[in-house]
């Protein structure tokens, strides 16, 4: 099997390796560039904590072959802190006590900042139940992770500059 | 476990067509992959080449001509469907179908050529577009065919495709004046595929039904076109009384298989009732 250069960028940081062909994103991310905070979950596209961004667009981590991002960027859960400053939806999520186990977090993080990001106004509950339909969480902590975002979108993180 | 494969990259649909000549049986298509990442990971699925169409952007594209009607490359997201401004206006049916179809992340990767050509009876996109009389342009080196989706699916995840062609287009005509087309499908999540679906579109002249399709998901190897059921309708006035029978009719011609979600019993119940349902809703839509 003939390994193949992968070029891509992980948070903003360039990086150039070398794969099998069969390697999945979730994998490159984890195992060859060594961000950790993707997990790997149901592997069947259904629980969502594999969700990364691809230019911007949230995505299944581990349903992409990472040879298909080549040349693309991707944003995971480590990238949402920017200059030591936690995201809004992060700050969201520790005001609302959105997590139980953790495990479904960075997944949900990601899918909620994709979400925030393409409907920064959602125009009830529903449409932000409708858009983290594709992240499970099995402690059933669904109410605090709505209401995280629901802040978010209230325009609560907001900075006055 | 993914098997070791050789990974082939084409950077033109002429070149993909040339590789698949090559290649044939022992080479499989990847686009999006959301769902042959699966199967391939179960091991249900083995090949030697996987050719990867997901970059292919000739086949990316959405076109519309009242005269032509609809045409969708292979490589079009299932997201781009579903935020597209000129389907919402003329197939509002294909957006809400895809609005339901699976999650946020799937439609984002996910392509409407990959997903015909999987071929899971349970898929959503195909019992809309054969309601919609749709037809799928498929190319090999040799040339180029188009065949009605109606007679593209053959058998459980098998379709008329011969190996060496793949799909490049999806093609729906333009509805005839006072036509509509309702789906639903019956699931525990809207997200989920149908434990049964149905789809159904109606074109109504005067009083009469002039033309009926209907189209039942998950109830057989493959989309069921439920022809008794239509025949109950075309010619009629419809009325409750007669929507009642074209359900029955559905419900029994189908071959729905009995699985950990519903016994096949329930299925033909759920199809009754679904088609029921589905043949008033595109009644009452046409008729305007």
């Amino acid at each position: 099997m003939e390994k193949k250069l992968l070029r891509f960028s992980v948070n903003e940081v360039p990086y150039e390796i070398y794969i099998n062909p069969k390697t999945l994103l979730v994998e490159a991310i984890r195992d060859h560039v060594g961000l950790t905070g993707t997990k790997r979950g149901c592997e069947t596209v259904s629980c969502g904590v594999c969700t990364v961004m691809v230019n911007g667009m949230a995505v299944k981590g581990c349903s992409i072959l990472a040879m298909q991002v080549d040349g693309m960027s991707v944003t995971t859960v480590e990238g949402l802190e920017k200059n030591g400053k936690l995201d809004p939806i992060q700050t969201a999520f520790l005001d609302e006590g959105a997590f139980q186990c953790g495990f479904c977090t960075s997944g949900m993080l990601m899918m909620a900042k994709a979400f925030l990001n393409e409907t920064p106004k959602p125009k009830d509950e529903m449409e932000i139940r409708r858009g983290m339909e594709g992240n499970l969480c099995r402690c059933t902590g669904y109410n605090s992770i709505i209401r995280s975002i629901a802040a978010v979108a209230s325009g609560k993180y907001r900075e006055d500059k | 476990m993914i098997h070791d494969f050789t990974y082939l990259q084409p950077g033109s649909v002429k070149e993909a067509l040339a590789m698949l000549a090559e290649h044939k049986d022992e080479c499989k298509i990847i686009c999006g992959g959301q769902s042959l990442l699966i199967v391939m990971r179960q091991g249900l699925v083995q090949t030697d080449y996987l050719m990867d169409i997901k970059r292919l952007n000739e086949l990316n594209y959405i076109k519309y001509e009242k005269k032509d009607g609809l045409k969708i490359g292979a490589t079009t997201t299932h997201r781009a469907i579903e935020k597209s401004d000129v389907v919402a206006k003329n197939y509002p049916i294909l957006v809400d179908m895809e609005h339901k179809l699976a999650s946020i992340q799937v439609r984002n990767w996910g392509t409407i050529g990959g997903n015909l050509a999987h071929a899971d009876a349970a898929g959503d996109p195909a019992p809309v577009l054969i309601a919609l009389d749709a037809s799928v342009k498929v190319g090999s080196a040799k040339g180029e065919r188009t065949l009605p989706l109606e007679e593209f699916y053959t058998d459980l995840f098998e379709t008329a495709m011969e190996p060496g062609e793949m799909i490049l287009e999806v093609q729906v005509p333009t509805p005839a004046p006072k036509t509509a087309t309702m789906y639903q499908k019956f699931n525990l999540l809207e997200s989920d595929q149908g434990i049964v679906a149905v789809a159904v579109t109606i074109t109504m002249e005067g009083d009469a039904c002039k033309a009926a399709r209907i189209i039942l998901g998950n109830a057989g190897s493959t989309p069921v076109r439920a022809k008794k059921a239509e025949a109950v309708l075309v010619g009629k006035k419809p009325t409750d009384a007669l929507f009642e029978k074209a359900g029955e009719a559905a419900a029994e011609e189908c071959e729905p298989v009995g699985d950990i979600h519903a016994s096949e019993e329930y299925r033909r119940h759920l199809i009754k009732v679904l088609t029921r349902r589905m043949a008033k809703a595109a009644f009452e839509q046409a008729k305007g």
